[in-house]
């Protein structure tokens, strides 16, 4: 067991159970005597225990922090553990090439697949380099520029969606946030080739939605969909930061919500602890998504597939109509 | 010079004591604050007689003053929020719900219409920004993308009007999703080659902005609105300094390319005949 791992709050009586056995091993080692081997593995089904019991009883927001957990796979770590090659393509063509979405050709098998995806940094500098994958009005365009290209030649495309929101800078608003948004929306709808869209980490509202209309829209088991983040929804109806639990329990904004809710299509199941304890665990599951989909929508007829995927977004939404 | 300075602080009057103007008979300009008649005012389309400000109308107002004689039949008039997700903040959202309609006799935040326009068949959806500023929740999605339906089906050019704070919270999720629904009827209704004119007025921001209000064939705007994706305060949060002024004005975003033209509301019903007869009718 490594010891520089992050541990969230929590977590903490998960990380002191687990330095204490990392002490007791260190001790037998050195003593090298077998005299603590019961204990060692008492206190290993403890721990296992302690992680069930921990992470089978997580709070919306404790699912909203594992989303953020700075060790998560992010998409390109998705997209180099799922292909054998992938070919990252930039720009807009217009104004710059956004950072904060990723893009490109890839290839699992006989398969090639659009990938496009909101991209994190890990340190400092990196999530300076993404602006903290919050992308620009050019990164929804590159967005779909990308999908024509697929489009272009059949390819299926998968998009990977792990925002914080879209970015709310001067620059965003002049280059027309809003509108790139919107278009993406509307042309996604009717992009002739299958898209499957998985949230992976934040789902955060329009700057995730503009990457994520498809035919099958999956999130990962500790990920958050929704139209504003707990802390901004707090701020703005309980006019303070603090009450961001509450606001994530009125959100619903978990997995399992909104796939009750039907707003999603399905769930996919991280290792125990969250989709960074065993990134290849993870990397395989989604990975058998994505293949297993790609040959169900293949064969439909295009027609059939923009029409359900229309059919499947105007369901979404719950009112009373009284008779008149 | 004493005698212009203020002996007591602040006001003194006790707001049991403070003398209301009566509703409905004069009309004080929220911009260049001069006072108006009321009834000047409704002839003017609700802008200002001195400085021309547009003041925030609502749909009552607008199909008033774009439908011929004031007709229209109103289309899905019986549809009401519900509460998906039994969303509680301050107060449960049903209770807010109930006070809003009987604070502004509307239903939700959204009418939806059909009728004539200067002989013209024409639908329009307009947004009502005194309930719950104009949110999107549910009945606003499904009323305007049954609106716009209506509009493939019959073949009637489609007129928008928003205002809107953007998404309703208190339907999360749901509300998120009739960004998706409402372009996803906007790609049929493009396809069937039925024209959709988007007018945007203050303020016009968030999930609407980034969802049907920026689709249009033609986007226009009132005069001076604030339109724009994230809010001002938001944006200033963010970067940390101030906006400079008239950022995100509806000026502003016609410099940026994102508006074909702005219009006075005086001139709105003759400006959009004028614009459909050209594309539509000839």
């Amino acid at each position: 067991m490594a010891n520089n791992k992050v541990y969230l709050d929590f977590e903490k009586p998960i990380a002191e159970l687990e330095a204490k056995l990392e002490e007791m091993i260190q001790m037998a080692k050195e003593k090298n005597t077998h005299s603590f081997d019961e204990a060692i593995n008492s206190l290993k089904e403890s721990i296992q225990k302690l992680k069930k019991e921990t992470y089978s009883n997580l709070t919306p927001w404790q699912r909203v922090q594992l989303s953020r957990h700075p060790e998560r796979p992010y998409t390109m770590d998705y997209i180099r553990a799922l292909c054998e090659e992938f070919i990252e393509l930039h720009g807009d063509r217009q104004v710059r090439d956004d950072k904060a979405i990723v893009g490109g050709f890839g290839r699992i098998g006989e398969q090639t697949i659009m990938f496009i995806g909101h991209q994190k940094g890990r340190n400092t500098k990196e999530r300076q380099y993404r602006n903290f994958g919050m992308a620009n009005p050019e990164g929804y365009r590159k967005a779909l520029r990308l999908m024509r290209l697929a489009e272009k030649f059949d390819k299926p495309i998968v998009t990977l969606i792990d925002t914080p929101g879209a970015f709310p800078g001067m620059e965003a608003e002049e280059r027309g946030q809003g509108e790139a948004i919107a278009r993406n929306l509307r042309e996604m709808f009717r992009i002739k080739v299958p898209i499957i869209c998985i949230v992976i980490g934040e789902g955060a509202s329009g700057g995730a939605l503009g990457i994520a209309i498809g035919d099958r829209v999956y999130m990962l088991e500790n990920t958050w969909y929704s139209v504003i983040s707990p802390e901004s929804c707090s701020s703005i109806l309980w006019r303070s930061w603090d009450y961001k639990e509450q606001a994530a329990e009125a959100l619903k904004l978990t997995a399992e919500d909104m796939l009750n809710n039907k707003l999603i299509d399905g769930i996919i199941p991280e290792p125990l602890g969250g989709a960074h304890q065993d990134p290849e665990t993870t990397f395989q599951t989604v990975k058998e998504f994505i293949l297993r989909d790609i040959e169900t929508l293949k064969k439909e007829d295009t027609t059939q597939l923009l029409a359900a995927r229309i059919d499947k977004f105007s369901r979404m939404g719950v009112f009373i109509e009284n008779p008149a | 010079m004493s005698w212009f300075i203020r002996k007591e602080k602040n006001i003194q009057t006790p707001t049991e004591q403070k003398k209301e103007v009566p509703d409905g008979l004069w009309h004080k300009c929220g911009e260049c604050k001069q006072v108006m008649l009321a009834a000047d005012l409704r002839e003017n389309a609700y802008t200002c007689l001195h400085c021309g400000f547009h003041e925030r109308i609502g749909s009552k107002e607008y199909f008033e003053l774009l439908f011929d004689g004031g007709v229209f039949t109103e289309l899905n008039p019986n549809l009401e929020s519900a509460d998906p997700l039994q969303f509680v903040d301050s107060k449960p959202y049903p209770q807010r719900i109930k006070e809003a309609q009987a604070k502004t006799g509307l239903k939700d935040a959204v009418r939806t219409a059909y009728g004539k326009m200067n002989d013209i068949d024409i639908v329009i959806a307009c947004m009502d920004f005194s309930f719950i500023g104009g949110s999107m929740g549910s009945v606003v999605g499904e009323k305007i993308a049954r609106a716009i339906d209506f509009a493939r089906e019959k073949r009637y050019p489609l007129l928008i009007i928003s205002r809107s704070g953007g998404a309703r919270m208190m339907e999360a999720g749901f509300s998120l999703m009739q960004m998706a629904k409402t372009s996803a009827k906007l790609a049929l209704l493009d396809e069937a080659g039925v024209p959709y004119i988007s007018l945007l007025t203050d303020p016009t921001t968030g999930g609407v902005t980034a969802s049907f209000a920026m689709l249009g064939d033609f986007n226009i705007a009132e005069p001076q609105a604030l339109i724009g994706f994230a809010g001002p305060r938001v944006i200033r949060e963010t970067i940390g300094k101030d906006l400079p002024k008239g950022f995100q004005s509806s000026e502003f975003v016609l410099e940026h390319g994102f508006l074909d033209f702005i219009v006075d509301r005086k001139e709105l019903k003759d400006q959009l005949t004028a614009l459909l007869k050209m594309i539509w009718l000839s």
